[in-house]
This record gives C-alpha cells, sequence and structure tokens, in this order.
C-alpha cells in the first residue's frame, strides 16, 4: 500500500519550502502588502487546500511562487522560498522558465480567458511540450491526444484542430489541467479551478484534479475561496485571511475541530442539506481590511470577531501550533470552540 | 463566404452610382469648362460652341450623366477632353507608379508602426516610451504636404539632395525607379505609422494583461514567444481595421506626394485633370479609387477571419 501523504510528511523533504513570504505592490495611491509572512511547506505528492476570500493573498502566494508577478510594481521577499533544493528567489529567468510549465505548473480560474482565443488548442498544447519535453512531430500530437485522452476529452484528435470558442467551459478547463499536467509536473497550482464552472461540472473537475495527481505523484494545491470544493480532495488546508495563514491543518481535524474564528463563520457559511428550511444561512459581518487604506495593528480579523477582546485589537497573534499538526493564529483559539 | 463576397461585391454598384454622381455634379460646380480654357489658350472665340459640341459639352447635364453611365458600365470610361486619348488606358498607364508608391509607404508604415508600437507598450511607461509617444503625436500633426516641401526646399540647402526632375521608368531601370519613391513614400508613412503605432501601443497594453498571456508565462515560454505567438495577433485586429480606414488617406496621400514630387502617376494626373477641367478623367479616377478603396475593405474585412478564427463569413 501506498504511504499516506501525512505518513510522507514525516518521512520525505518538503518539495516546496515557503519561509517568511512578504509580497508588496507599490501602486499610484500607496503601497499595498498583500502577503504578510507566510510559511508552508508541501509535501511531494500532497494535497494542499488554499482558502480564503478575494484579496486575501492567496493567489498573490503561489504566484509568487511561479514569480509571475510583475516586478515592478511587485516585490517579492521571503526568508526562505525553495523548490526542491533550489532558490526561487535567486533563480535567474531562464531558470525560472525551465521550471515553470515543466516542474511547478498552473491552473487559472477562467478557461473561458486563460485559452488564447487565436490559437488552436493542438498549438497551445503543443508548445509547451515541445519546449520541456523536446518532443516533436508524431510523439508530440501522440503525447497531447494521450494528455487530452486522459482528462476525459472524447474524439482528442479533433479537439487538437479546435479553437478554444468551439469549446465548452468545462472541456476548456480540462484543456487546461491537461496542459498543466503535460510536462508531469512535481506541483501542480490550481487557482480557482472551478469558481467559473457551473456548479454540476464543478465536481468532476476537482476530482479529475484531484485523481489525476494523484496516479502521477503530483503534489497539488487547490486556491479557493469555498471550504466545500477542499474538503473531499485535500488532505491539509491553510486558512487565509488578509495576506496571513490564519488557521493550517489536517483537513479533516479543520472540519472537526476549527479554532480560527473565522474558519468557523467559513464552516458555518456552506449550505447544508441538513440544515432546518427557512434558516437564514450564516454570513461574516463586515469587510476584510483594505489592505492599502489600514494600517493593521492588531489581529486583522478582529473588527469582525465575535470574540475580539482589547488584546486582539492591540497586539497580532502569531500562528502557533494547537495541537500536533494543528496551528492557529488567534488569542481566543482555546476557547473558540464554544462559540462555533 | 462566397455568399458574403458575393453581398459584398452587389453593394459596390449603389456606392459606385452615387460617388459617381456627386463627383460628375462637383466637377461641374467648378467655374469654367475645358473649352473655356482651351479657347483662352489657343485664342479661337469663335469654334467654342462648335468645341462644345464635338466634346458632347452642349448637351443637358442629365443627358450627360445618361451617356456616362451607360458607356461606364460597358467599360468604357470615355476620353479625355484634351488628348483623346481613352481614359481607361490613361489610367491603367500611371497607375503602376502610383501603386507602387502606396505600397511603398504602406511597406514603411507597418515596418515601423507596428515593431514600434510593441516595443512602446512592452516599455510603458518608460523614458523610451515617452519618446515614442511624442514622435508619434508629432507625426499625426505634421501634414504631409508641408513635410514634404520642407524636404524639398531644404534637402536642396542642406544635404544637397533635390527630388529628381526626370523620372525614370520602371522598365528601364527598377532598382533607380523605385529609388526616386523613397523620399515621398517615406513622407507619405509618416502619419500612417503614427496612427498605427499609437493602436498597436494601445492593444498590445491590453492584450498583454489578458489571462492567456499569463497562462503562456505559466507554461515557461520565453517573453518574446508570449509576445510575439501570443498577443500580437491579438493585439492586431484593430490595426487592421485602422488600414482599412487609412487606405482612403494613403490614396489622396499619393496625389499630393505625386504632384510635389512631380512623379508622373495617378494623382498628379488627377490633379493636372482637375486643373484642366478634364470631366470623364476626373470622374474615371474616382470611380476607379473608389472601387479599389472598397475592394480593399474586402480583403480587409476577410484578412479578420484569418487572424482571428471567431469571425467567420
Amino acid at each position: 500500500m501506498m504511504p499516506t501523504p501525512m505518513q510522507n510528511q514525516q518521512q520525505a523533504k518538503p518539495i516546496l519550502e515557503v519561509h517568511g513570504l512578504i509580497v508588496r505592490f507599490t501602486l499610484r495611491d500607496g503601497a499595498l502588502i498583500a502577503v504578510r509572512n507566510v510559511s508552508f511547506d508541501l509535501f511531494p505528492g500532497e494535497s494542499l487546500g488554499v482558502v480564503g476570500e478575494s484579496g486575501c493573498g492567496k493567489s498573490v502566494t503561489f504566484l509568487s511562487v511561479m514569480r509571475l508577478i510583475p516586478t515592478p510594481p511587485g516585490k517579492i521577499d521571503a526568508v526562505k522560498m525553495r523548490f526542491s533544493g533550489m532558490d526561487l528567489l535567486d533563480a535567474s529567468k531562464r531558470q525560472m522558465r525551465r521550471i515553470r510549465g515543466n516542474r511547478i505548473s498552473m491552473v487559472f480560474q477562467d478557461p473561458m480567458s486563460s485559452l488564447n482565443p487565436v490559437l488552436t488548442i493542438g498549438r497551445q498544447m503543443r508548445e509547451g511540450i515541445q519546449l520541456h519535453l523536446g518532443l516533436s512531430g508524431r510523439s508530440l500530437d501522440d503525447r497531447c491526444i494521450e494528455l487530452l485522452d486522459k482528462v476525459g476529452i472524447s474524439a482528442p484528435e479533433m479537439r487538437l484542430k479546435s479553437y478554444p470558442h468551439q469549446l465548452s467551459g468545462g472541456i476548456r478547463q480540462r484543456v487546461m489541467i491537461a496542459m498543466a499536467l503535460s510536462c508531469n509536473p512535481s506541483i501542480l497550482l490550481a487557482d480557482e479551478p472551478t469558481t467559473a464552472l457551473d456548479v454540476t461540472i464543478q465536481d468532476q473537475i476537482l476530482r479529475l484534479i484531484r485523481d489525476l495527481t494523484r496516479d502521477l505523484g503530483t503534489a497539488s494545491v487547490l486556491i479557493t475561496h469555498n471550504l466545500g470544493a477542499v474538503a473531499g480532495t485535500t488532505d491539509r488546508i491553510m486558512v487565509m485571511y488578509a495576506g496571513r495563514i490564519v488557521e493550517k491543518a489536517p483537513t479533516p481535524l479543520l472540519f472537526k475541530d476549527p479554532r480560527h474564528p473565522y474558519t468557523q463563520g467559513l464552516l458555518r457559511s456552506i449550505p447544508r442539506v441538513d440544515q432546518p428550511a427557512g434558516r437564514r444561512l450564516y454570513s461574516i459581518s463586515g469587510a476584510p481590511p483594505d489592505l492599502l487604506r489600514e494600517t493593521i495593528q492588531g489581529c486583522a480579523f478582529a473588527p469582525r470577531c465575535p470574540l475580539a477582546e482589547e488584546q486582539c485589537v492591540a497586539q497580532a497573534p502569531s500562528l502557533e501550533p494547537f495541537a500536533p499538526e494543528h496551528l492557529v493564529s488567534c488569542w481566543k483559539a482555546a476557547d473558540a470552540h464554544q462559540h462555533g | 463566404m462566397k455568399r458574403y463576397i458575393t453581398r459584398r461585391l452587389l453593394l459596390l454598384l449603389p456606392t459606385l452610382l452615387l460617388v459617381s454622381f456627386l463627383v460628375f455634379c462637383i466637377v461641374r460646380i467648378i467655374p469654367g469648362d475645358a473649352v473655356t480654357l482651351m479657347v483662352a489658350e489657343m485664342g479661337f472665340a469663335d469654334d467654342e460652341a462648335e468645341l462644345r459640341a464635338v466634346l458632347g459639352l452642349d448637351q443637358s447635364l442629365p443627358r450627360q450623366y445618361w451617356n456616362y453611365m451607360r458607356n461606364a458600365l460597358r467599360g468604357d470610361l470615355g476620353t479625355s477632353l484634351w488628348s483623346g486619348q481613352p481614359v481607361l488606358e490613361e489610367i491603367t498607364r500611371r497607375l503602376p507608379l502610383t501603386f507602387r508608391l502606396a505600397l511603398m509607404a504602406l511597406f514603411w508604415t507597418l515596418l515601423t508602426g507596428i515593431p514600434l508600437g510593441v516595443l512602446s507598450a512592452l516599455k510603458q511607461d518608460t523614458w523610451l516610451d515617452y519618446l515614442l509617444r511624442s514622435v508619434s503625436v508629432g507625426g499625426l500633426s505634421i501634414p504631409s504636404f508641408w513635410l514634404a516641401t520642407l524636404l524639398v526646399v531644404f534637402g536642396a540647402i542642406w544635404f544637397r539632395w533635390v527630388p529628381p526632375i526626370d523620372f525614370i521608368p520602371f522598365g528601364e531601370d527598377p532598382l533607380a525607379s523605385l529609388g526616386q519613391l523613397v523620399v515621398p513614400s517615406l513622407v507619405l508613412s509618416v502619419a500612417l505609422s503614427a496612427s498605427i503605432m499609437r493602436m498597436t501601443r494601445t492593444m498590445m497594453l491590453e492584450v498583454m494583461r489578458e489571462d492567456y498571456i499569463r497562462t503562456a508565462r505559466a507554461k515557461g515560454l520565453s517573453e518574446w514567444v508570449v509576445v510575439i505567438r501570443h498577443a500580437l495577433a491579438n493585439s492586431l485586429i484593430p490595426v487592421l481595421s485602422i488600414m482599412g480606414i487609412q487606405m482612403a488617406f494613403l490614396v489622396g496621400g499619393t496625389v499630393i506626394m505625386e504632384s510635389i514630387f512631380v512623379l508622373p502617376g495617378m494623382g498628379k494626373y488627377l490633379l493636372d485633370a482637375i486643373t484642366w477641367r478634364d470631366y470623364p478623367v476626373i470622374q474615371g479616377i474616382n470611380l476607379f479609387i473608389c472601387t479599389l478603396i472598397i475592394c480593399i475593405n474586402l480583403v480587409i474585412d476577410l484578412l479578420y477571419g484569418v487572424l482571428d478564427p471567431r469571425i467567420r463569413y
């Protein structure tokens, strides 16, 4: 039997280590710190869920790992950012290009706009494989067909000649996934891969990503604002708020015993079938801080938090172990369950 | 697609009818006609009525228009009032030169406009971008006839370069003949290139922000491939529209350049014909230019389909 990713963690070295990541943007009306001291490890073959609302820095974190943040206006700083031993901060542009699409690949949110409208699917698939694996001619086409077949697209030979606008959103996202997996990457970063799709398709796509990455032994990161989306498909979850990680735990534990009031709020705002009919869905009151205008002194969530006290406003909590493998950044982590 | 082309070509007929009518009226509004000029030139006042009858100018205007159109539909654009030569022949004899001039101007336009536009976009908000943008505003605001006149005057004073007096026919010495067109075509391309450059820059800036550009970068493609393969084709569609509009401007420009640089092309011929009130020639050239521009625009519309697979006719 294959060891579970959790067992792996104890033995294997992380494939991606990020320590103290800070991403700043210098904009016309001021400086914005989008990611504030984020640290995490990703282990080979593991599936990590990253959850948070829009603007919490979850996408920026992983675009920074790929070094796809335009600099300037962006600026990436970190104590450490290593991919299988290689320093991503010091890597040359050329070295980064060899990693992108080859060792670390990415699937984006909107399959409608993520594919080039004037190039055929085949052309767009081939260019990455050609570049990184050096295939050409018949073997190149065979590889593309094999990939399209793997992501469940029927008549793959025909699809190679199609243009993106001739395909549905779900099929396009499958193409994106096929493209992302085309060079057998070590890490697949999926940034809101199902947000733009029909609900019925969402589940299929999530399962596809889970199954394919599991088969290929690819580590995956699923970035989403929907806790429900990561429930069944990830090993660990990292919850982000206002540029920081507020809670990090193995998936079952996070759902069973969420400790941060924000995580609890997110969980309570998921519609449930077993909920009595007619009951209003819970929503977290207020809005996340405007990272451009407000300086955050204490806990960023304090203004919206039902448990906030003086200490929370005055001083920001750090991400501390609450239980084994369960980290929480909250002064009230110990009492939070009573209110959850 | 075939149906679309047929429909577009059929639309050519009412357009030509309207243009021919307008041109027919306008040339006759200009005071004085060919006969008055002939009499003034040669001094036989007595022959005026006879001349007018010979040239068919004594008939009523509706009659003249009717005759003209009837012949035009049969491909006969009439004969020049002065030389007596068939207008169509005179036009086709001068057309190649005008064609070469326009094509050469178009060549400079594309050669400079598109790359500089791309460069300006890629270097957005740097000194290079500001420089290129200022140059393009300058290029747009300088009238081509003024620039051409300056070149003729100061070229002679400063660079000892004067526009050639004798035109070398293409058949005699192709290279030297084309060489004579370099300066006029460059002058002609300045404003066109400037507007192409601005459009290319704007579109590139927009396209470079698209999600599929990020996807292309995430594949590990080099910036060069991202720009050329992924961004440029998407940026060129509106640039193509601008070019369609510019065609009329380009033809108008050849008229000016040919007369300033004394090139015996269609433009020069048109200007001379206006001076001498050579009605059939003016009408013929206008119909010709009109047809040409409509056809070019049709070709451009068809090119959209080549650039963008989402457009189908």
